[in-house]
């Protein structure tokens, strides 16, 4: 017996490529019509391919034995708890794939004529005025794709208000340091400079820090609400005033829109911008990564600037309204993410008012009680009544030369997806951890037992954090290795 | 209301536990006139409720399915195996988080290793991401890496280019030094060789041109590629995908980026998304390329592991200094794609190829010999091409909607010069006699 045959499925790592044998195929295709025509002759050499693509030649169950044990190296939240701060990986119901996948939405053309797609858009208007509803906004567009697409559009609008009032100095948007990554990067993207605003003792935008930043140069505050260590922005009010006194807009990141759902709108607050995540809030699922959804909600004052169309209701039948002269124009070719709106509408109408409720209530007790119960263990730096979620700090364990990265790890051991590491950046060492509503109180007790003990190791034997996790079907991959020597393809192994 | 864990005694202990007697005390901090607002949403369903009224809803749509369309445009009806829906409704794909803890995700990593190392062999270029939201905003996208890359300001794109493309790209623009401007087309749809060599300057920092164009028109890149490239500027080329199964891939046409919409890889249409925007470019610009990457390397015990990497590129590292801040992306999607791709094979994607060209081509010649309608795009077709009625499109399209079928894209609506004329696209998905039925109800209406 050879070295290769003691390696079980699950190990097993080669590629479709490496898999490939010639003649195979996986779907037996319809045979040509015309056989008389010899495209080979009838097109001109010049456009023709050289050589066919060489792409692998594998049977269909070849095919889904290979790709079926590679799900089976993953986690995923119907597999695992997934306590990952920021990314509220909720439970995503059955029901909403079903839906989203009725050959009545999956299989309609969007130039198809309106009076042929009515219930398609009746469910985007639908959603669309539940989503103004829930956030208090005035109107919201659906096209944008996620959630870094819905603040890139933001700063559009920003941008395009501003210059519409002639106002042409305002070049610069403020994010506080805890913000997420996208907040900056897509100011940036959009042109702008960016202006940190430091957090006070409290974890907190700093006031004083704010005023002092709020000249006739700022364009925007961007603010997540509660903010990434899970607190609510308690001076919210004198916040927005600031603000809007000095002439500038406030955006809401709505990546943390869980802990508030149902209970307090970001249009009451005196948001004026907000990009809503339908991936996290609105239990799509994430997809390893996507797809998901970045509806845009704006105030009043800003709608002439969403994005075209918007999708309206005259006379009794739903179509598109393009004319918005203002518009910053479209963000994505047709009109969004729409299978994924879709599932997000299906959560809303099952859920109803007192079920929104209820989740950003669960939410935030489930956070609260493992606030709790692990600041008995853990250092939690900022120990307030948090909302959906909290942060923890492994930074006594830098002596024994432990990361927060190594307790995620050695989670992962014990059959728990990591929490977010090393965010936000003004906690060191930073254990990010998000319940969710969706998990039950015995999930919770277990999470402890299970933290409690890797605080043991961490104490007794770092080295088991340090070369964690055992169990995975690999051990820690080299990261420097991949950066410096880029394999980014089959192309390159063979190079 | 029954479905969340937490019973009522759970609730109970866990307040005790937290050292709280109601919920309220634990969102002191939130101003007391902000809390409760009135909210307007209809009564929750059940499930079965919820099934049956949405089922309804479903049913108001005429699908493709029901009814013959030969409706192209941006927007593809292919053939799916069974296969692609099976492999991405495995839960530990869909319901799985961004591949950020590699030891928990080498699935999702080598599946999207898989995507990328497919798309490099379809369109014959050396880099590709791990998905962009759509066609347009890969577009977009690759607008900046020219942008950034040549530090000029300018842009050329072809008008033949999808116009919804074009649409996004400005606005895109909006905040950059960026400018866009366009290039005719003849009245064969072939990009305007003389308006091209006119607005071709030192400024340039990349060509836009798609082949198939929206016309349905093969371009031949030879003589525009040279002047491209002696011009210090990037060829950027966009294209259906499958398209490369039978002719130039944008490898071959030595294109510095590869972008378009994935969509006719075994994605459903879905009214328009969730598609797949893809992004393939050379070494050159590998440090460039917007989105996730992810790199094959080596774990602790020596044994192969894939994670992402290059990730100084990207938001959650270099915050405002990033080129890009995508951060979600069409992961899922992008997994569709490469179980379609590995499911065809290299003879399935040249032979998808040429039963586009096939029916397109018949479909074309059919319509040619009907009066009343004239073939405009005569040149190379892939699967669409544009005729001319001697009435409204929109008229066309109802009488064809009274007899159960689908017409194409009314042209006037993006291009208002061109009256009367629409695009048709026939697939592998149609038969002859399907195609024979269009082509009989068409000489009646058109007369």
């Amino acid at each position: 017996m050879n070295v290769e045959s003691h390696i079980n499925l699950e190990q097993d790592s080669k590629l479709l490529f490496e898999k490939s044998k010639p003649g195979k195929s996986g779907t037996p295709l319809p045979k040509r019509k015309f056989q008389n025509r010899n495209f080979g002759k009838l097109i001109p050499q010049s456009l023709q391919r050289a050589s066919g693509a060489r792409l692998p030649q594998l049977t269909e169950s070849e095919l889904i034995r290979h790709f079926i044990n590679l799900s089976r190296k993953n986690f995923s939240v119907d597999t695992h708890f997934y306590p990952l701060g920021s990314c509220t990986m909720k439970y995503n119901p059955k029901i909403n794939e079903d839906i989203a996948g009725l050959e009545g939405f999956s299989w309609i053309h969007p130039y198809q004529d309106i009076s042929e797609v009515q219930g398609m858009l009746r469910i985007l208007h639908e959603l669309s005025t539940a989503l103004s509803e829930i956030t208090g906004m005035a109107e919201v567009s659906l096209q944008p794709a996620a959630g870094a697409h819905g603040e890139l559009t933001g700063m559009m609008i920003t941008r395009a208000y501003h210059l519409s009032r002639g106002d042409t100095k305002r070049t610069r948007v403020l994010v506080p340091d805890s913000s997420h990554g996208t907040n900056p990067a897509s100011a940036g993207q959009c042109g702008f400079e960016v202006v940190q605003i430091p957090s006070n003792a409290r974890g907190r935008v700093d006031l004083i820090a704010l005023e002092a930043a709020l000249d006739d140069r700022a364009a925007c505050l961007m603010l997540t609400n509660p903010n990434t260590l899970g607190l609510f922005e308690d001076d919210i009010l004198q916040i927005c005033e600031a603000v809007h006194r000095k002439g500038a807009l406030l955006y809401y990141d709505g990546a943390n829109l869980n802990a508030l759902v149902g209970n307090l709108r970001p249009g009451d607050m005196g948001f004026d911008i907000i990009h809503l995540n339908l991936h996290k809030t609105f239990s799509t699922p994430h997809g390893c990564g996507g797809p998901g959804a970045g509806p845009v909600g704006v105030s009043k004052t800003l709608i002439p600037f969403l994005p075209v169309p918007s999708i309206v209701k005259k006379d009794g039948q739903y179509g598109f309204d393009y004319n918005r002269p203002a518009s910053i124009g479209k963000v994505k070719s047709f009109y969004g993410n729409v299978g994924v709106l879709i599932r997000a509408y299906v959560y809303i109408r099952m859920l109803g008012l007192d079920g929104l409720k209820r989740v950003s209530h669960d939410a935030v007790v489930n956070a609260n009680y493992l606030r709790k119960k692990l600041s008995t263990i853990y250092n939690v730096p900022y120990n307030d009544f948090c909302m959906h979620e909290f942060v923890i700090s492994t930074s006594n364990f830098d002596s024994k030369g432990l990361h927060a990265g190594d307790f995620g790890k050695r989670l992962l051991d014990y059959g728990i997806h990591a929490p977010t590491v090393h965010f936000p950046l003004i906690v060191k060492e930073a254990l990010m951890i998000e319940p969710t509503e969706t998990e039950s109180k015995e999930m919770l007790d277990r999470f402890v037992d299970v933290m409690r003990q890797i605080h043991r190791e961490a104490n007794e034997s770092p080295d088991i954090l340090k070369n964690a996790p055992y169990t995975t079907p690999i051990s820690r991959p080299d990261e420097v290795l991949a950066a410096r020597n880029p394999v980014l393809s089959f192309r390159d192994i063979e190079r | 209301m029954e479905n969340f864990p937490l019973t009522s005694e759970d609730q109970h202990q866990m307040l005790a536990e937290i050292g709280v007697q109601h919920f309220g005390e634990m969102l002191k901090c939130i101003p007391e006139k902000l809390r409760n607002p009135k909210i307007n949403l209809p009564e929750a369903l059940s499930e079965l409720d919820a099934q049956k009224w949405f089922c309804e809803l479903a049913g108001q749509n005429i699908t493709l399915k029901q009814n013959l369309s030969f409706l192209g445009s941006g927007c593809y009806e292919h053939f799916i195996p069974s296969i692609v829906r099976h492999v991405v409704s495995r839960s530990e794909f869909y319901t799985a988080y961004t591949p950020y803890q590699p030891e928990a995700s080498q699935g999702s990593l080598q599946m999207l290793f898989e995507y990328q190392s497919l798309m490099c062999e379809l369109t014959g270029l050396e880099v590709s991401n791990g998905s962009h939201y759509d066609g347009a905003t890969a577009l977009a996208e690759s607008l900046m890496m020219a942008l950034n890359h040549t530090r000029r300001n300018n842009i050329l794109i072809a008008s033949s280019v999808h116009p919804e493309y074009r649409l996004v790209a400005r606005t895109y623009l909006q905040g950059t030094h960026g400018v866009l401007e366009e290039v005719s087309f003849s009245p064969d749809f072939a990009f305007d060789l003389n308006d091209f060599k006119k607005k071709l300057s030192p400024e340039i920092a990349a060509v836009v041109i798609q082949s198939p164009n929206f016309f349905g028109l093969v371009e031949d890149l030879t003589e525009i590629e040279k002047l491209v490239h002696a011009n210090g500027s990037l060829l950027i080329m966009m294209g259906h995908p499958l398209s490369f199964g039978f002719f130039k891939s944008p490898g071959e046409w030595h294109a510095d980026i590869a972008c378009g919409e994935g969509q006719p890889l075994g994605i459903v249409p879905g009214f328009g998304g969730p598609w797949l925007g893809y992004l393939v470019t050379t070494k050159a610009l590998m440090r460039r390329i917007p989105g996730r990457l992810v790199g094959m390397t080596k774990d602790h015990e020596g044994r192969r592991a894939f994670c992402l990497t290059l990730q100084a590129r990207e938001q959650h590292i270099r915050r405002e200094k990033a080129p890009s801040n995508i951060c979600s992306n069409q992961a899922l999607c992008a997994m569709m794609a490469c179980v379609y791709l590995a499911t065809l094979g290299e003879s399935g994607v040249k032979q998808i190829a040429e039963l586009n060209l096939e029916n397109a081509n018949y479909l074309r010649d059919s319509l040619g010999a009907v009066p009343g309608i004239e073939v405009l795009t005569k040149g190379t077709i892939f699967n669409e091409f544009v005729v001319k009625f001697s009435k409204p499109i929109q008229k066309i399209n109802g009488e064809l909607r009274k007899r159960g079928m689908i017409g194409g894209l009314d042209l006037e609506r993006f291009y208002p010069t061109l009256k009367n004329q629409t695009v048709f696209c026939a697939t592998e998905t149609k038969s002859k006699a399907e195609m024979d039925r269009f082509v009989s109800e068409l000489k009646r209406i058109s007369q």
